[in-house]
């Protein structure tokens, strides 16, 4: 590896290494929201995997290009239907589901043309979060949340609870959670009290199987 | 403003512009032409001599033929660095710099074309060919046939896109390069891109089908359709032989490229352009000078028959229509899935012509065949000419897919 590359994949956010860890070599992804492709490219270099990223904006659209990452241009809140079933091993869906319009028909999108979701977002039922309204009344900013309420453009906020819920009430399976604290101190809190302490969730999911089937 | 305002302001901007170039001759303009691809003389190539004739796509036999042709750039030592460009309907082999010192313009597409360009003649040998049918150096309907000695006219058999693309490939064995970096057009140039990678899947590493289709919609051959009949319709056209008694149809060809031009365009482009502006407002039965946008298309209409032949434009929009790798193949999934290049296909907002859907059936077929294929429809407001036209996000999503194409 040349050592630009080698910097740029120290310098790829926390959440996105701990994603990469998720997956299996040579697999084939589907990112959503892929964003500059900073993620596919490091897991195609780095596990042989073949990525496809799907974006909206059309300088990230430019930055996969550059860095030899395939990109479709499209809305997310349009559904995948151009992708056949089962047509990928993985769905990442890294901090974007609190942006589209349908969060439980992208979650049903994903695990229709892959066999496991990689679904990451911020929580907002983290501590930092529930204070500011608490005490101040007024809507959180924080730097997993940094907007104003005006210009946000998270539309559908959830809690580690509510997305448990969920999975449950959409017989999805979790088959691994990761929570993480705030991006200094991990500490053990955040996996005693998620709910409370972790300030962005990680989690594996995939269909329930019914052995009935 | 009225018209000779506007006439005003041009004849002044002329002057200041001489002006400039009095008190900073030469120098000035050999400065910005040094930036693009300079100097290019055109080639010409002929093949398929008989009795080792071109096989059509109909059957038939074609041969010999010319290929005119123009090269930017070097060709490197293990000859991996050409790239393909595929010019429109109207195009040529000109795709960039200039022929003599004198020339006013540059070829079709010099914006892309040229050091530090996209399609950067530093690193990249550049190839351009006018198509076989056409009337820019290659063997087309005005060429003369040698077995006659007179002009093919309707003789000249009916061409396919995938015609065309055999031809290239024999320039490109000729030039000795195996495989190429990659193939690159717009529109018609797109539907070429799109039949090299199906037609030669180990000879190309890179497609760039540019504000194209894989079959164009009914609308788009609607226009065809009445742009061939206004060309047929001209007396002046007698049956396709009208060069053998030195004349054109020239009334016919203006009106089906005046109607074409407008296709090429978006409402807001025309808006922007001219608006409803007329040049003189005419009370009396007069109606020919009213609107802006008449006189301009007129002006189309008018330049293009001094550098075009009606039947090209007949035989050449027939195989626009005709082309349909679906219905060749089964369908467009069936027809990709012997791909092996990369695939960058772009589309343009305001093309209502070669849409975006039609760019994204190519690109959901490419992903039911897990290809690797890459798309953006890019914010233009110039309709299906928007690809002809300098676009930042254009130009970036080009050097950057042909830059990895290298690694």
């Amino acid at each position: 590896m040349n050592p630009k590359s080698k910097r740029f994949s120290d310098q790829i956010r926390l959440d996105l290494k701990i994603i990469a860890d998720l997956i299996q070599p040579d697999s084939r992804i589907l990112d959503l929201g892929c964003g500059e492709g900073e993620l596919l490219a490091k897991l195609m270099a780095e596990k042989n995997c073949r990525g496809q990223g799907i974006e909206i904006k059309d300088e990230n659209i430019c930055a996969c290009v550059e860095k030899g990452v395939p990109v479709i241009h499209a809305d997310l809140d349009n559904g995948l239907n151009e992708y056949p079933d089962r047509s990928f091993d993985y769905v990442i869906l890294s901090r974007t589901l609190q942006v589209v319009k349908r969060p439980d028909f992208i979650l049903k999108e994903m695990l229709r043309v892959g066999s496991i979701g990689v679904v990451s977002f911020p929580n907002f039922g983290a501590l930092s979060v529930r204070s500011q309204l608490f005490f101040k009344g007024r809507m959180p900013v924080t730097r997993n949340l940094p907007y104003q309420w005006f210009g946000t453009p998270n539309i559908h906020l959830l809690t580690i609870k509510d997305f448990k819920l969920f999975c449950k009430q959409a017989d999805i399976r979790i088959r691994r959670q990761i929570n993480l604290g705030s991006e200094r101190r991990q500490g053990i809190w955040p996996d005693l009290i998620p709910n409370c302490f972790a300030h962005l969730a990680i989690f594996k999911i995939e269909r329930n199987r019914h052995d009935h089937e | 403003m009225n018209h000779s305002d506007k006439k005003n302001k041009i004849q002044s901007k002329k002057m200041t512009s001489s002006k400039n170039n009095r008190s900073a001759p030469v120098n000035q303009k050999s400065q910005s032409r040094s930036k693009g691809a300079g100097l290019v003389k055109t080639q010409y190539y002929t093949f398929a001599d008989p009795p080792g004739e071109l096989i059509l796509n109909n059957g038939e036999k074609l041969g010999p033929i010319t290929l005119a042709y123009e090269t930017y750039g070097r060709l490197n030592k293990n000859k991996s660095n050409a790239l393909l460009i595929l010019h429109a309907l109207s195009g040529d082999a000109h795709v960039a710099g200039y022929h003599t010192k004198t020339d006013q313009k540059p070829g079709w597409w010099d914006f892309m074309i040229g050091p530090g360009k996209p399609f950067d003649t530093e690193k990249y040998f550049i190839i351009c060919s006018n198509v076989i049918g056409g009337c820019k150096g290659s063997t087309g309907p005005s060429s003369v046939n040698p077995k006659t000695g007179k002009t093919y006219n309707l003789d000249f058999p009916v061409i396919t896109i995938g015609d065309m693309v055999h031809a290239q490939r024999h320039l490109i064995d000729h030039l000795g390069i195996r495989r190429l970096l990659a193939v690159a057009g717009g529109s018609m140039g797109g539907q070429q891109a799109l039949q090299w990678a199906v037609a030669y899947p180990d000879r190309v590493a890179g497609i760039l089908p540019i504000a194209t289709t894989a079959r164009l919609n009914v609308q788009g051959v609607a226009f065809d359709v009445v742009g061939r009949q206004a060309i047929y319709g001209d007396p002046k056209w007698q049956n396709g032989n009208y060069l053998d008694n030195y004349t054109i149809p020239s009334d016919g060809l203006a009106v089906a490229r005046m109607l074409a031009h407008i296709t090429y365009l978006s409402e807001e482009s025309m808006r922007k352009k001219f608006g409803r502006e007329l040049q003189t407002r005419h009370e009396e039965a007069d109606f020919i000078t009213d609107f802006e946008v008449g006189s301009y298309l007129r002006y189309q209409g008018e330049s293009f028959i001094r550098r075009f032949d009606a039947n090209s434009y007949l035989y050449i929009t027939k195989a626009i229509d005709y082309f349909d790798l679906a219905e060749e193949y089964g369908s467009l999934v069936n027809a990709f899935k012997q791909v092996e290049a990369k695939f960058l296909v772009l589309s343009f907002t305001s093309d209502w012509l070669f849409n975006t859907a039609q760019s994204k059936e190519i690109v959901n077929a490419l992903n039911v065949s897990q290809k690797n294929v890459s798309f953006c429809e890019i914010r233009s407001s110039y309709g299906h000419d928007a690809f002809l036209l300098p676009n930042p996000v254009m130009e970036r999503l080009v050097a950057g897919f042909i830059n990895n194409l290298r690694n």
